[in-house]
């Protein structure tokens, strides 16, 4: 088979590389950029752990074939903080608790981006509908959709505190640290 | 999983393509999204020696509608398709297809032509092609041809187009007064195929008769289907829900449904004779109150 050569910028920076046609996108960011940010989940195309941005439209890169992104504008998690600075989504995610064991974040966090490019005030069912490609194993959806509403700006702070307060066994009141919500 | 080995061409443009397929006749398979063919080539049910990738072929996404027909262009996406302006407005059962298909990436990527060729048998687009009576134009060395979405889909994974010939546009008639549709699915989850799927379309003549149909079927066959039975009920009958009823039992009887994961045959059967009522009373909904 022969060698296909590739130019892809990746997060700003060309980057080229020879491929076999048959080598997935996701391989190539992972194993041949370094990037393992980039999730592979279920290498399947159903669980969206691999989301990236290829020319501004998110796509599942086990999906994809690296040649096909040939000439393409990549946008993976790495490319998302600003220097130490996190992206509105990544510090969303942390102050909500939007994670738990972490797999499915990179991706989440990439459709989320896409979603909110496309619509920057998604009502909560639009947001649950824009990441119905992306699973989440921990079922933590609860937490992931309050990330995205913060990360819009639809979410005060105080809303994010699942339980005010609670009796303790020696019935006194107490309450819970508010997450510091955008 | 990693696809067996293939060359890769992308062609500048839809003459290249046709001489590639010409001379690699039956070793080549096309690109279009990739989200039919990716999978099948990483479980390696598909090993073909070459893929022709026709991204960078111009023309082949446009959305028009003519004087008869709406025109959409192969390569057109999911998504542009759900989100066109004609669609939305005019063919709202059309933009339920588009919008109902996969999940966001795979609207993003996936397109009409690359569904339809691929004819997965639980596949939502094959539905309403029958449905509606659309016509699939299909392009070879020797020129164009047009066939009729009803000889289109010939078994699973299977259907009339040949190795030699690109499909570059699908033809819906352009939707007349009293005229509406519908789409009803059920999925088991977000972004599962169909366990059933009904496209179904009315024409009301002015004394609220139906004076034409079309009931297109998807998930509980080798390859999705017209109810032609379907169509039979309906034939001049008041759209009431006695008429609706016999139409999904038609339905259903015609339908060749195999037990799986997703349910025994009785069930399979007894949905799509639910789901064919539910997309009729969409389709009259929107057949009354459309004067276009």
């Amino acid at each position: 088979m022969t060698a296909q050569h590739v130019t892809i910028t990746v997060n700003g920076e060309a980057r080229e590389a020879d491929v076999e046609p048959r080598l997935l996108l996701v391989h190539l960011l992972r194993d041949g950029f370094g990037l393992t940010g980039t999730h592979i989940g279920c290498d399947t195309s159903n669980c969206g752990a691999c989301t990236v941005h290829v020319n501004g439209q998110s796509a599942k890169s086990c999906t994809m074939l690296a040649v096909q992104a040939d000439g393409a504008e990549v946008r993976t998690i790495e490319g998302m903080v600003d220097g130490a600075t996190l992206h509105p989504l990544q510090q969303a995610f942390w102050d909500q608790h939007g994670l738990q064991c972490g797999f499915c974040t990179p991706g989440m966090i990439m459709q989320a981006a896409w979603l909110l490019d496309q619509n920057p005030k998604p009502s909560e069912a639009e947001i649950r509908h824009g990441i119905s490609g992306n699973l989440c194993r921990c079922t933590g959806y609860v937490n992931i959709v309050k990330a995205i509403q913060q990360a819009s700006g639809q979410l005060e702070t105080g809303e994010a505190a699942p339980i005010v307060a609670a009796e303790t066994t020696e019935g006194q009141a107490v309450s819970a640290e508010p997450a510091a919500a955008g | 999983m990693i696809p067996a080995s293939f060359d890769y061409v992308r062609p500048a443009d839809l003459d290249a393509v046709l001489n590639v397929l010409a001379e690699r006749e039956g070793e080549a398979k096309i690109l279009s999204g990739g989200y039919s063919l990716l999978p099948l080539l990483k479980l390696r049910l598909a090993q073909p020696a070459l893929l022709v990738d026709l991204r960078d072929v111009a023309g082949l996404d446009g959305i028009t509608e003519t004087d008869d027909e709406l025109r959409i262009g192969a390569r057109a996406t999911h998504r542009q398709i759900h989100e066109n302006e004609t669609i939305s407005r005019r063919y709202p059962s059309v933009a339920d297809v588009a919008g109902g298909i996969g999940d966001p990436q795979v609207r993003n990527w996936g397109t009409i032509g690359g569904s339809v060729a691929h004819a997965d048998p639980a596949s939502d687009w094959p539905a309403m092609l029958l449905g509606a009576n659309a016509h699939l134009v299909c392009r070879g060395g020797s020129g164009e041809r047009v066939i009729a979405a009803r000889e289109f889909f010939l078994d699973t994974f299977t259907t009339a187009l040949a190795p030699t010939e690109v499909l570059t546009e699908i033809r819906i008639p352009r939707r007349g007064k009293g005229t509406g549709g519908g789409y009803t699915k059920l999925e088991r989850r977000a972004g599962d195929f169909a366990t059933a799927g009904v496209y179904a379309v009315l024409r009301l003549s002015d004394d609220g008769r139906i004076v034409g149909s079309g009931v297109g079927v998807t998930g509980v066959a080798e390859t999705p289907f017209a109810a032609t039975d379907a169509e039979a009920a309906l034939k001049d009958a008041a759209p009431t829900e006695e008429s609706f009823r016999a139409a999904g039992a038609a339905a259903a009887a015609q339908s060749r449904p195999s037990a799986d994961v997703r349910g025994p045959v009785d069930y399979k059967r007894a949905m799509v004779a639910e789901l064919t009522v539910r997309s009729l009373r969409t389709a009259v909904e929107r057949a009354l109150s459309w004067r276009g």
